[in-house]
């Protein structure tokens, strides 16, 4: 392989990486940063999106094992870049309205995509955490952006305080890790993963490792900061944090246990992977009955959607991997679309938020109501949305794997989800207006959400599409 | 090269994780928080070191590297949100600071 | 080898009873002076270790600079000590430091009871000289340069994210 096709591959990361500095040089340079940045940043993800998955059937390996492209991790680069190019499509007049509109949010984005893409090519323990802390570190700093408001510096600590705390798991896992393996290379200890994890020492570092990103994916035990943070942080900043942020996370998680997943090696975290999917399913839908703050109750839904694509990771096997990640691409854009809608009947001051403020929106503007409609038919899992294929191919999984307790107790929990999210479509259609609201117009923000909206309908009417491409690119 | 077993090693730099960890869970400062997370990678490093040297590769050393980086870049971050926080609560004490329920 | 136990010895109990202290001191300031103490005895293992790059920068920048960034925002926000670490929410912080003491257990047992056995001898070891600066430099430049140049990134999201959270104006 010559560099010239080296630099070709990479260039989606060429392009961010540029990019952040072009940012920040016009950030410094001119005045009209503010208007000129979001389009830039919008430009670069969607290139970068386009190149990733043009070049899918590409998979090569870089840097000497350090690095892989192509194959899923162009499909995670898809994720992330379209995902984050919605939210900034979104959060354009969203920042704006809130008074906090400077061009740093941009290049923040950009950054943590950055990271978002360096975590799921990583083929080495090195570029996983510099990914992972790249990413954390922006979306700190993303939480807690308006830092005049309360909410917003306090989600911030949270976010920050636990952040770090998982990241003092997983640096001790990877040390444990290195110690027994020898190596930080993930097809070392991929190769020899049967060997090693014989090793309780291997096992404990391995352990300390999958806990610090079960934190990052907001899994039950570890999902306290969860709430707070999600309804603290900006709107869009929510929308990206819970979907691509999540996706980063499994995409680790999914190259670790690779061998697991590929070689039909025993999977020694299946019992602590059920009890913290089943925990997490019943817990996000039952807690999330009782909030009347639809950030917060988006927020223990997002627990337990991270406890559905846990059952993929219980079920350790190649269906499992490809249900995982349909699933998130499905998440990505149902839940970015649901935050979208949130972001354009907010208030200024984060008014608007309860669920109250949501009746007879469909006299109001029945476009808002008929999307967000369809995106809380998709959380639910309801059939011609991406939603259900994607708890649809998990739970398949799952039987497959002698797993078939833990597909029930998903279809259960999926039942009880349906209440919180026909609720607020119940709001919407069937109660008068008792607030005076007044959504202001936004062209961007109403486009991020038709562009989501139609996305979650493609993935659901034709769900082989994507899912036959990522069945596909697994054989490497 | 190293007369004194791995194991010794290996010890403190375990002690030293549990320290931290007991102490983020039972202090309420939040800057004294950070500082147990801080043990807590300090620890880590220990133990990279510690593996690095005793299978004479390099890479453990350098990994200790980008932890103090990650270190430096967490810390800068960190108590910048400390700092904003103070402005508007003025108490870093983590349960003074729940508008939301912690 | 008498001497390399008993710098052992002491350098290990300094770190054992800094870290202690750290997290039982009231004083936030004591518990960053303890810090530094703390990372000064580390720094003396890794001598120990053969690690002399990693223990200057040890000391040049968690010591000198990271915590020194600690002990300016200590002094700029000037905090109260917590006199009642273990009064308040007894029986959940009792809970806290029993799952660390089964964490230490289970760690420590771990690391006797399966402690990896250096593959190699000593000799080859001490000629690979790992802790040179050489030797990491070389590392660092050729296998790792990719997170090497993303810790660039890191560093500049870092700092463009503390001087939006702690400078910028708002109207």
């Amino acid at each position: 392989m010559t560099a010239n096709t080296e630099i070709f591959q990479l260039l989606p990361h060429l392009v961010i990486g540029v990019g952040i500095v072009l940012s920040v040089v016009i950030e410094i340079s001119t005045k009209k940063s503010e208007s000129i940045l979001p389009w830039f940043t919008i430009l670069i993800f969607v290139f970068a999106g386009a190149h990733s998955i043009i070049n899918v059937y590409d998979y090569q390996i870089l840097f000497g094992g350090m690095y892989a492209i192509g194959g899923v991790t162009a499909i995670f680069n898809f994720i992330f870049t379209i995902g984050a190019a919605i939210m900034v499509l979104n959060a354009v007049d969203y920042i704006k309205k809130s008074k906090m509109n400077f061009g740093e949010f941009y290049i923040l984005v950009q950054s943590s995509v950055l990271g978002m893409m360096l975590m799921a090519g990583a083929r080495d323990l090195f570029m996983i955490f510099i990914g992972l802390e790249l990413m954390s570190i922006c979306f700190y700093v993303l939480a807690g952006i308006n830092r005049s408001r309360m909410g917003n510096t306090e989600a911030a600590l949270k976010y920050f305080l636990l952040g770090a705390f998982a990241t003092g798991f997983i640096v001790f896992g990877i040390a444990l890790i290195y110690g027994t393996a020898k190596s930080t290379s993930i097809d070392q200890i991929v190769f020899a993963y049967e060997y090693f994890i014989t090793d309780v020492l291997f096992l404990t570092g391995l352990a300390l490792f999958v806990i610090g990103f079960l934190f990052k994916i907001a899994a039950f035990p570890f999902h306290m900061w969860v709430p707070d943070v999600y309804q603290g942080a900006a709107t869009p900043v929510t929308g990206l944090m819970s979907t691509t942020g999540k996706a980063a996370a499994f995409s680790v998680l999914i190259i670790i246990l690779s061998a697991v997943f590929t070689q039909n090696i025993t999977n020694n975290f299946e019992i602590l992977f059920a009890v913290i999917a089943t925990l997490s399913m019943l817990y996000g839908s039952i807690v999330a009955i009782a909030q009347d703050n639809l950030k917060r109750m988006l927020a223990y839904s997002s627990i337990a959607h991270a406890g559905y694509m846990t059952i993929g990771l219980a079920a350790g096997n190649i269906e499992s991997v490809s249900g995982i990640i349909f699933y998130l691409t499905a998440y990505a854009f149902m839940n970015l679309g649901a935050f979208g809608v949130i972001a354009l009947i907010e208030g200024s001051n984060e008014e608007n938020l309860d669920i109250n403020s949501y009746s007879g929106l469909n006299s109001k503007s029945p476009i808002l109501a008929g999307f967000m409609a369809l995106f809380m038919f998709a959380l639910a899992g309801i059939p011609p949305m991406a939603g259900f294929f994607g708890k649809y191919y998990v739970f398949v999984a799952s039987i497959k794997a002698d797993l078939t307790w833990l597909a029930i107790v998903g279809v259960f929990s999926s039942a009880i989800s349906v209440y919180f999210y026909l609720r607020v479509v119940v709001y919407m259609y069937f109660k008068d207006s008792t607030s005076s609201i007044i959504i202001k117009n936004s062209f961007t923000g109403l486009l991020a959400v038709i562009i989501s909206g139609l996305l979650v309908l493609v993935f659901g009417i034709l769900p082989d599409t994507l899912f036959s491409i990522i069945t596909s690119v697994l054989s490497y | 090269m190293n007369t004194i077993p791995m194991e010794y090693y290996l010890l403190i730099s375990a002690f030293m994780f549990s320290v931290g960890v007991t102490g983020v869970l039972i202090r309420r400062n939040a800057i004294v928080v950070f500082m147990c997370i801080e043990l807590m990678l300090n620890s880590a490093n220990l133990a990279l070191v510690t593996f690095s040297s005793f299978l004479g590769d390099p890479a453990g050393q350098v990994f200790v590297f980008f932890v103090m980086t990650v270190a430096a870049a967490e810390a800068a971050v960190g108590l910048a949100i400390i700092i904003a926080i103070f402005r508007n609560k003025l108490t870093v004490n983590i349960d003074e600071i729940n508008i939301f329920k912690w | 080898m008498i001497l390399e136990y008993i710098l052992f010895a002491i350098l290990g109990l300094v770190a054992v009873v800094t870290s202690v202290a750290m997290i039982t001191r009231p004083s936030p300031v004591m518990s960053a002076i303890f810090l530094v103490l703390n990372f000064f005895a580390l720094a003396g293992l890794y001598l120990l270790l053969n690690a002399q790059f990693i223990a200057v920068v040890q000391v040049i920048v968690y010591a000198g600079a990271i915590m020194v960034l600690f002990l300016f925002v200590l002094m700029l926000l000037n905090t109260d000590s917590e006199h009642a670490i273990l009064k308040e929410k007894r029986k959940l912080k009792f809970i806290g430091i029993f799952i660390a003491v089964l964490v230490f257990i289970q760690i420590g047992y771990i690391v006797f009871y399966s402690a990896p056995s250096d593959s190699v001898t000593k000799e080859i070891a001490e000629s690979i000289n790992a802790g040179k600066i050489e030797t990491i430099g070389t590392e660092l430049y050729t296998t790792y340069v990719l997170p090497f140049l993303a810790s660039g990134f890191l560093l500049l999201g870092a700092t463009i994210g503390a001087i939006v959270l702690a400078m910028k104006k708002f109207e």
